[in-house]
């Protein structure tokens, strides 16, 4: 057995050569260590990398299963975890300069989850700065590449995650998602990403940027894969007050059989029209065709309110940030410039914050900062709120006619980085067809549904839910992958250029 | 909605505690008067009766025991300080009172 | 510090009327902080009782505390306050190093109990309405102390530490409507307010607010509006004023001191105000460029509060009779006039009274002995009644062996004197000091006849019908035994040698 055909597996195949003694868990450890060795030079996918931490996870599961203990699903599957979440034997940066080596105390419940199931954690994925962005980009850290074309975005703000499974350094990552950032960095890559219903992945020790949008999930590069991630992270946690107190819904199942025989798909007419790229248009509409062939009822859907919805994530992102990353003062941990003794608190943290945080930062806490001041908050901050009302009625509505809704997860393909860098509005249009299952909380997904025929660069499908039916994009997407690797006669990233 | 001026640009600035160069207040005024021109469109519904969503998921009353649970040590909770003393946060001199 | 101008008093009040608005935060005497499972037990080492929530640690996340929310119930339900049907946290941003997240959660305009009362009652019995207008949630930020300045103070410091300890401790922030029509009494009321606010937090249970230790403060506002006319004058806010006697202080000051700016012609700023207890005047915090804008929105983390009607009532039903009325109820119980109840209440001696009368003792007895020799005990060793170490119980048993005649109020004080000091119980103490009173007949024919013969004059005065000399005689008594002897019996003996008729 060859280190490449170890990083090629599946997770869930991976899972179970360990669990049939077929593998051990730290050759996969280190097949996974060398592979980051060769190539994130090139990619920067991981911010840091725990070789030791993760070998030690490693033996334990090799040690556990030699004791002759039942192994988990994913045991001994190595991933790369977002570096938003909190990892006591790691430092956490959010991809900010203002908590560089910050070490923190806790684990995130996430953190734990991942270890109680265990999951080998690998490292921390680089991402755009507090997950503010579409690009990677926005990174302290510098940019990651996308494995696709190293001149190019992997998306963001997963972009180290994205990138780590399209260049199998990881045969799992976790992304966290406030506007497209699993799913948009899933479509230019390739790869499955999930946003799960707003509450379904506790957001405790998830260093937050828009609390009533973050949301933590899952992304692979099989459907399968994502839904045993899923299933292995979500579920009530009492630290969350927003976390949702219910079972999760069988995803694993639903991943296991897939069909949309007999479903009904929407359509939705407010994702398509100016801006889209005519290879991602084209294979879309190649995608609902597929759909039909494979037993689905299509439904044209209005949804006027989404034209809205960007407005409306603009001014409640920032808002929420603004306050959120008020934190980042200089006075309890992080970063802390300028403290020459003569100076006052609040100058230091005034220095400390232009000096830590990067202008996307700035330009979001400024914004969020003026749609809350006192004379603007209810033309701004109230209205976006009312909108938001909206879209959640205009997705209630919609899944009266029909079971899911699909669309294009993103309105291009990846573009080269450098583009859009000083170019906001650019920049946001990403997270068109992404940013209203945020607003209403509902969940999404995106998989690979080919490549645009002008660039050559793959194309993301969204299949949207309502909250709390998760287990229905598995079910979607399982149908789909499994139809499209039949046309391929493989899957997408087969195609991907060798590093 | 009228546009934004470098001299509001200044005043978030001050309140957001961000010590901006001129160039970026510059830079920023032009560009959120920009996204604020584009985000203003929320207010097409401004009149409409419609409540405003803050939560996603209608939860209500989600509350925990008042039970004493494990804090950090002074130690891990002093872990990240810039700097310390006398087991406290060392902080630049303090103005005014609140 | 700079001079103040003021007018007197009495002018003051001849040309203004005094319109108040008082802010009272409570702290809560939950286990636990209000977001996070850190104990809120006073005395720790600085930074022991804080986690990655009440430092506002990057990830953390916060969860109410269900005591805080029905603390809070209660507090809206004893105001006479409307329960919000559903309310939610909101966040109040801005930067200051004692507050970890740099917001406050709060609740702005969704405040769990609002529209309420409280009836207070001054001096001289007459009682004062005082409108509420909210009662809501919210937590406490760090402390810090200040380094390097010459006094401790804030200013002149080189630098500051912080202390994360009460950081998210529970708080009840109480306001009122505007209180007009006070009058001359403004400050009076401001007072009785305090005071009567505190005495139902304590009847409720949930904090001892004890304001010397800051688990109750007060910021007093206050503007005046020239007699005759009915708009508001610009307020001050003078914040953390810390004690009943400070609240009363504060009001008068700053009716003299904007008296004194309006009638020359000046106009008062909106400013808040710092309190100084040495000489009882106010003077301008720090004048900010631009005023405060708090950005207040719903906190997202936290989901909304909606407290079912059915468990409202269930808490109604439970609370406790209001402090002022079960004054009333005790004062007639016990036939104290209004005057002497209010001193009573002003050495919160209420609790300590009823208590002791719950355990047998007559109320003129258990209201001798707290006003008298116990707040004298107390009043000497600088602490408050109830922190004696004596019980309700105690002074009961004290009392009974008293009317039984087992002990004179003589040896009664030596026996309080011997609980306080730790000696044990009061009949243990009576015990270890040999403190019953002698009323045995054989033990005291001696003395008397000693004493009989010893003042022979006096003895004939008394055969000779001048029966109120006794009283010599029996002083003559009780010396030669110590003061132990029974009084009453030991006149009779005397009167019976001589062969009087008493
Ligand atoms: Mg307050
Ligand atoms: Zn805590």
């Amino acid at each position: 057995m060859t280190d490449n055909s170890i990083i090629k597996l599946t997770a869930a195949e991976t899972a179970r050569r360990i669990a049939a003694g077929e593998l051990t868990a730290v050759e996969v450890t280190e097949a996974h260590l060398a592979r980051i060795e060769a190539v994130d030079e090139k990619v920067h996918a991981f911010l840091h990398v725990d070789r030791e931490g993760a070998l030690a996870q490693a033996r334990e599961v090799d040690a556990k299963r030699a004791r002759g203990e039942e192994l988990g699903p994913l045991a001994g599957v190595p991933l790369a975890l977002k570096d938003i979440f909190t990892t006591r034997s790691m430092p956490t940066t959010v991809g900010s300069k203002i908590l560089e080596g910050w070490i923190p105390p806790y684990d995130a419940t996430l953190t734990k989850r991942l270890k109680d199931a265990d999951v080998v954690i690998l490292g921390k994925t680089n991402m755009d700065e507090f997950a503010m962005g579409s690009s990677t980009e926005n990174s302290a850290y510098g940019p990651t590449g996308n494995p696709w074309d190293l001149t190019r975005i992997p998306g963001g703000s997963g972009g180290g995650s994205s990138a780590a499974l399209a260049s199998f350094q990881a045969p799992l990552a976790i992304g966290t998602d406030t506007g497209g950032s699993i799913r948009q960095p899933a479509a230019v890559t390739a790869t499955v990403g999930v946003k799960p219903t707003y509450g379904a992945v506790s957001r405790y020790g998830m260093v937050a940027f828009s609390s009533s949008l973050d949301q933590g999930g899952p992304c692979a590069r099989t459907v399968l894969d994502a839904a045993l991630l899923h299933e292995a992270i979500a579920g009530h946690d009492p630290l969350d007050s927003t976390s949702i107190d219910a079972p999760v819904p069988p995803v694993v199942e639903a991943a296991r059989n897939g069909s949309v025989q007999g479903m009904r798909v929407g359509v939705v007419r407010q994702f398509r029209g100016e801006g889209y790229q005519a290879g991602v248009v084209q294979r879309f509409e190649e995608s609902v065709g597929l759909l039909k062939e494979l037993g689905a009822e299509v439904v044209e859907l209005d949804c006027p309110s989404f034209d809205l919805a960007l407005a409306a994530y603009y001014l409640i992102a920032p808002s929420e940030c603004s306050s959120n990353l008020a934190r980042f003062d200089a006075m309890r941990y992080g970063l802390r410039v300028g403290d020459d003794g003569t100076r006052s608190a609040e100058d230091v943290t005034s220095l400390t914050r232009e000096a830590g945080f990067g202008a996307e930062v700035k330009r979001r806490i400024m914004l969020g900062t003026y749609a809350l001041s006192s004379g603007y908050y209810d033309a701004y901050y109230g209205s976006a709120q009312k909108v938001r009302t909206l879209i959640t009625r205009d997705f209630e509505k919609a899944f009266e006619q029909v079971d899911v809704i699909v669309s294009p997860t993103t309105p291009t393909t990846a573009f080269p980085i450098g583009e859009r860098a000083d170019d906001p509005m650019a920049m946001y249009l990403a997270d068109l067809c992404t940013i209203p299952t945020n607003l209403a909380g509902n969940a999404a997904m995106s998989l690979p549904c080919g490549l645009a025929p002008e660039d050559g660069l793959p194309v993301g499908l969204q299949i949207i839910a309502p909250a709390m039916k998760d287990d229905r994009l598995y079910k979607v997407g399982a149908a789909v992958e499994a139809a499209f690797v039949e046309r391929w006669g493989h899957t997408l990233l087969e195609e991907a250029p060798s590093l | 909605m009228p546009g934004i001026t470098r001299e509001e640009v200044a005043h978030l600035a001050r309140l957001a505690r961000l010590e901006l160069s001129g160039e970026e207040l510059d830079h920023f005024a032009g560009q959120l008067d920009d996204i604020i021109g584009a985000v203003a469109r929320v207010s097409e519904v401004a009149d409409q009766d419609v409540p405003p969503t803050s939560h996603p998921l209608p939860l209500t009353n989600v509350m925990r025991a008042d039970e004493v649970r494990p804090s950090l040590t002074p130690e891990q909770a002093l872990s990240g300080a810039p700097a310390q003393e006398q087991q406290r946060f060392k902080v630049p001199q303090i103005l005014g009172e609140e | 510090m700079t001079v103040t101008d003021l007018v007197s008093y009495e002018d003051a009040l001849a040309s203004y009327d005094p319109v108040m608005g008082l802010e009272v935060h409570v702290e809560l005497g939950t286990k636990t902080k209000m977001f996070c499972g850190c104990s809120t037990e006073l005395g720790a080492q600085p930074n022991a009782q804080t986690c990655p929530t009440c430092l506002g640690l990057p990830g953390s996340l916060p969860v109410v505390n269900a005591t805080g929310v029905e603390s809070a119930v209660k507090i809206g339900l004893a105001l006479h306050c409307e329960i919000a049907e559903w309310c939610r946290f909101a966040r109040k941003n801005y930067f200051y190093p004692d507050m970890p997240k740099n917001f406050q959660t709060s609740q702005y305009d969704e405040p769990i109990a609002f529209d309420g009362y409280l009836d207070v009652q001054l001096e001289d019995g007459e009682v004062f309405r005082v409108e509420i207008e909210r009662a809501h949630m919210e937590e406490d930020t760090g402390k810090s102390t200040h380094v390097g300045g010459a006094t401790g103070r804030i200013h002149g410091a080189s630098h500051s530490l912080l202390d994360y300890n009460r950081a998210g401790i529970p708080l009840i922030e109480i306001v009122t409507k505007p209180i007009t029509g006070a009058g001359e009494r403004a400050p009076e009321v401001a007072k009785a307010y305090v005071a009567e606010l505190r005495e139902l937090i304590r009847a409720l249970g949930v904090s001892e607010a004890r304001m010397e230790m800051g688990q109750m403060r007060c910021d007093v506002n206050l503007s005046l509006m020239p007699k005759g006319s009915e708009r508001f004058g610009t307020r001050s806010e003078t914040k953390n004023v810390n004690s009943l006697r400070s609240v009363e202080r504060a009001a008068r000051f700053e009716i003299q001191r904007h008296a004194a700016v309006l009638s020359s012609g000046g106009s008062i700023v909106q400013e808040t105000r710092h309190f100084h207890e040495d000489d009882g005047s106010t003077t301008s915090g720090r004048v900010k460029e631009e005023a405060e804008d708090y950005r207040y929105f719903p906190e997202p983390d936290l989901v909304p509060v909606a407290p079912p009607r059915a468990w409202v009532e269930e808490l109604r039903a439970t609370l406790p009779e209001l402090p002022r009325l079960r004054r009333n109820r005790l004062r007639e119980e016990w036939g104290v006039p209004a005057l002497e109840m209010q001193a009573i209440l002003n050495a919160g001696a209420v609790d300590l009274i009823a208590a002791t009368v719950e355990a047998g003792a007559r109320p003129a007895a258990a209201r001798k002995w707290w006003m008298g020799e116990l707040a004298r005990s107390a009043n000497e060793s600088g602490r408050s009644l109830d922190e004696l170490d004596i019980t309700p119980a105690q002074v009961a048993r004290i009392a009974e062996l008293v009317a039984a005649g087992e002990l004179n109020d003589k040896l009664a004080r030596q026996v309080i004197v011997g609980v306080l000091a730790g000696e044990g119980d009061p009949d243990t103490v009576v015990e270890k000091r040999g403190l019953k009173v002698v009323s045995d007949d054989g033990a005291l024919g001696a003395a008397v006849d000693e004493a009989i013969a010893g003042n022979a004059a006096v003895a004939d005065k008394i055969r000779g019908g001048k029966v109120a000399a006794v009283g010599a005689l029996v002083g003559a008594v009780m010396k030669t035994t110590r003061g132990q002897a029974d009084a009453a019996r030991v006149k009779e003996l005397i009167l019976q040698r001589l062969g009087v008729e008493g």
